[in-house]
């Protein structure tokens, strides 16, 4: 951190702006770095938020190893592997919206952007698909059929539900982001002078991606 | 600092909107730290009354005033209300808000209008809790805990006090994240880390736990409400879910939250007792890394909650001993502020007088933390009144008596008025003697088998329950002398100088009331916090 600061003095920024501006309520200071610092502690707090399912997953994976290889086994792996593909695709064109920005390449952001944001339904309408098609086998929480299979499989379908739900919540919010930051985009403010708000943005995403891959084989693919 | 100035850009009485807009709207953190000031002072009478019913009906065995039921939900509530809408926020929303920027040498902190989010979600989370009184069902019975699986399985209102609870939570965290920020980006020049007034390396050390615990009980409380909703078994034993699992999670994050309930406290009391003794601190680096060890270790020790729950030796006595390391920094920094008064030149002032009350206090809390956290004499007292006492006399005689010493110590700034110090001083007697009479009694009766929790007891309980009563009595008139003689000084106190106290910290070369700017210009920082040698030739004249 003291690093950061030997680059940026922010004493400067700070004293200056506060000759422009004697109103403390409306002053805007810029400071990117700090943003920075504010959304890889936001992202923090999204890791451990999951983490406790993880761990809660990793508890009952051990206490139900068997009934967990055999519920694992009723996932649809293409659908999954389509999804994992979707959302590693959509990371790459949020990296390359921020990089255009950054070239002052202002359609060409936009255009990356929309795919990111496409690709994000993509996967929403995917996912949809498969809890549905699940539902309608009578593997919902609380089905009559789910609660005939042992203990370890309920527990399964339990955390599924509850991991990739809260996953696609996140996908959802950063879809609502997204679209802000579309149209900031459009509005111009975001620019290739001032794009901090696209790139925390991007982060949140990869993070959102960044969990993905580890639900997918926890789930999906170790039986 | 020119007086005109001050006069002209008061925080105070400064309009940047019509109304109390001025105030709803004020990204001002001085503004917000008040805003957190009075609706914590709400709260926290709210949790008063309701552990003073509580008292009331433990006079007699049986029923004295209110039914078993009303009896459940007035613990439950008490605890909510008391643990998470104001020792939590406590110190660091309100003099954290107010005096963070001003002690680092800041106009503000790093995000001010996520600061005014934070309290916008910490006064909806409150709400929630309270809508849920009034709906059908009725309130909560499950204790602050809500230990599973009666909290999926009781029929009284409890996922809305679960939201509120994650909804604060969120609050809680966007405050961490801000402060940590504002410490890494906001220092005035020559403000290096080891220039930092302990209160803010206090601070810092709780924005971290804040950051790092707060999520692991959001998704648990998430959870709960989604076994109580969806069914999906991951806590129901019935569906071959694991009570044990959800106390776990409970309690990564409800331990630290200790922590973060009682560093803050630490770090006021490291600002008013340089103060009063005219010294500087003795062991600064020592107690800026107590906080960071405290912070550190606390993640260490949670399951010394559940040595009963079920759960393999070898993992208790781990925590055990783990429990026991994280008393030594606490040991450490009583000793340093011991030291420092060593030799000072003392002045007995009301803010020193709380400090006086949190050393004996908070000693006897810790001290009797050991008795918990060794195994053999945990088992003996597991949730007995023994517990109960030593929560009280760590939180209450801990971190409560510090937010009263930190109001007594900031009150002029803050306000720019200064209070009747007799009054202050004289509500400490009243507030020690109840405060003890109320909650040694519950050690006694705690060791003597009182479970915690119980509406009803045995009859030879009796006599120790009434001086309990008797002392929660004594203990409330203190506190209504204590609070009535600040709001007395605010309608009508004297105008109070920039640094009444003599001390040397930024925040008292700023007017009091502070102005909207906080600094006309940003200082340079060229010495340690708690550098006495220039000021104390100044401070004589006036004092």
């Amino acid at each position: 951190m003291e690093k950061i600061e030997l680059r940026e003095p922010i004493s400067a920024n700070q004293t200056n702006d506060l000759a422009v501006n004697q109103v403390a309520e409306t002053h805007h200071h810029k400071d990117e770095v700090g943003a920075k610092i504010g959304m890889w502690l936001f992202l923090f707090t999204e890791l451990l938020l999951f983490g406790g399912l993880f761990l809660l997953y990793m508890a009952y994976r051990l206490q139900y190893t068997n009934d967990f290889i055999i519920a694992g086994q009723e996932l649809n792996l293409v659908m999954g592997t389509v999804n994992t593909i979707i959302l590693l695709t959509s990371s790459l064109t949020m990296a390359l919206s921020i990089a255009a920005i950054q070239r002052g390449k202002k359609n060409l952001s936009i255009l990356f952007l929309i795919s990111t944001i496409l690709f994000a339904l993509a996967f929403l309408v995917i996912k949809y698909f498969e809890w549905t098609e699940k539902f309608h086998h009578g593997i919902a929480p609380n089905a009559p059929e789910l609660l005939s299979k042992p203990n370890g499989e309920i527990i399964f379908f339990g955390m599924y539900y509850s991991m990739t739900g809260l996953h696609a919540l996140h996908v959802v919010i950063g879809l609502i982001v997204l679209s802000f930051m579309l149209f900031f985009l459009l509005r111009n403010r975001i620019n290739e002078n001032d794009y901090i708000k696209l790139e925390n943005s991007g982060l949140y995403w990869h993070l959102v991606d960044l969990i993905w891959i580890f639900l997918f084989p926890l789930f999906y693919l170790i039986h | 600092m020119n007086s005109n100035f001050a006069m002209m850009n008061n925080y105070l009485t400064y309009k940047s909107k019509p109304g109390i807009l001025s105030w709803l709207l004020s990204t001002d953190h001085k503004r917000i730290g008040l805003l957190y000031l009075v609706s914590m002072v709400v709260f926290f009478w709210v949790a008063v009354t309701l552990g003073f019913l509580m008292k009331l009906e433990m006079l007699t065995p049986g029923k004295t005033i209110v039914d078993a039921q009303t009896y459940n939900t007035l613990f439950t509530l008490h605890g909510m209300i008391m643990i998470f809408l104001f020792i939590i926020p406590g110190i660091p929303a309100v003099f954290g808000n107010f005096f963070l920027p001003i002690q680092i040498g800041a106009h503000d902190v790093a995000f001010p209008r996520l600061n005014l989010l934070s309290w916008y979600l910490y006064i909806i989370g409150g709400l929630f809790a309270i809508v849920s009184l009034f709906l059908q069902g009725g309130p909560i019975d499950t204790g602050w805990t809500f230990y599973v699986p009666y909290s999926i399985r009781t029929t009284t209102n409890v996922i809305l006090p679960l939201l509120g609870a994650f909804i604060l939570g969120f609050s809680s965290i966007l405050t961490g994240i801000n402060f940590i920020t504002t410490v890494h980006r906001l220092r005035a020049p020559g403000m290096t880390f080891f220039r930092m007034p302990l209160f803010v390396w206090a601070l810092y050390a709780t924005a971290w736990i804040q950051v790092v615990a707060t999520p692991v009980v959001g998704i648990t409380i998430v959870m709960v409400i989604v076994e109580r909703v969806f069914h999906v078994g991951i806590f129901d034993p019935a569906l071959g879910g694991d009570p044990i699992l959800f106390q776990h999670l409970f309690w990564i994050y409800s331990h630290p939250a200790v922590y973060i309930m009682i560093l803050p406290a630490m770090g006021v009391v490291s600002e008013i007792i340089p103060t009063f003794a005219r010294r500087t601190i003795f062991g600064y680096k020592v107690i800026a890394f107590s906080s960071l060890s405290i912070a550190l270790i606390g993640y260490f020790v949670w399951a010394h909650h559940m040595f009963t729950s079920g759960m393999s030796d070898t993992s208790r006595m781990v925590f055990s001993l783990l429990t026991f390391l994280v008393a030594v920094p606490s040991g450490v920094k009583v000793f340093n502020w011991v030291a420092t008064l060593y030799k000072g030149s003392i002045e007995l002032r009301a803010p020193l007088i709380y400090v006086m009350m949190f050393i004996f206090l908070f000693s006897i809390g810790g001290l009797t933390g050991l008795v918990l956290g060794s195994l053999s004499t945990d088992i003996h007292v597991t949730d007995t009144y023994f517990v109960v006492a030593h929560f009280h006399y760590v939180m209450f005689g801990g971190t409560a008596i510090i937010l009263f010493a930190g109001l007594h110590y900031w009150f002029p700034k803050m306000f720019g008025k200064m209070y009747n110090e007799k009054v202050a001083i004289w509500a400490t007697p009243l507030i020690f003697i109840g405060f003890n009479m109320l909650y040694f009694t519950m050690f006694i009766l705690g060791y003597l088998g009182m479970p915690r929790r119980y509406w009803s007891y045995l009859p030879e309980y009796q006599t120790l329950h009434i001086i309990s009563t008797v002392g929660s009595w004594i203990l409330v008139a203190g506190l209504v002398l204590m609070f009535g003689n600040l709001i007395h000084a605010l309608l009508k106190g004297k105008p109070a100088e920039t640094n009444p106290w003599g001390g040397v910290t930024l925040e008292w070369t700023v007017p009091s009331p502070p102005p909207v700017e906080n600094f006309e210009k940003i200082p340079v920082v060229e010495n340690g916090p708690y550098d006495f040698s220039t000021i104390n030739g100044e401070t004589n004249g006036k004092n």
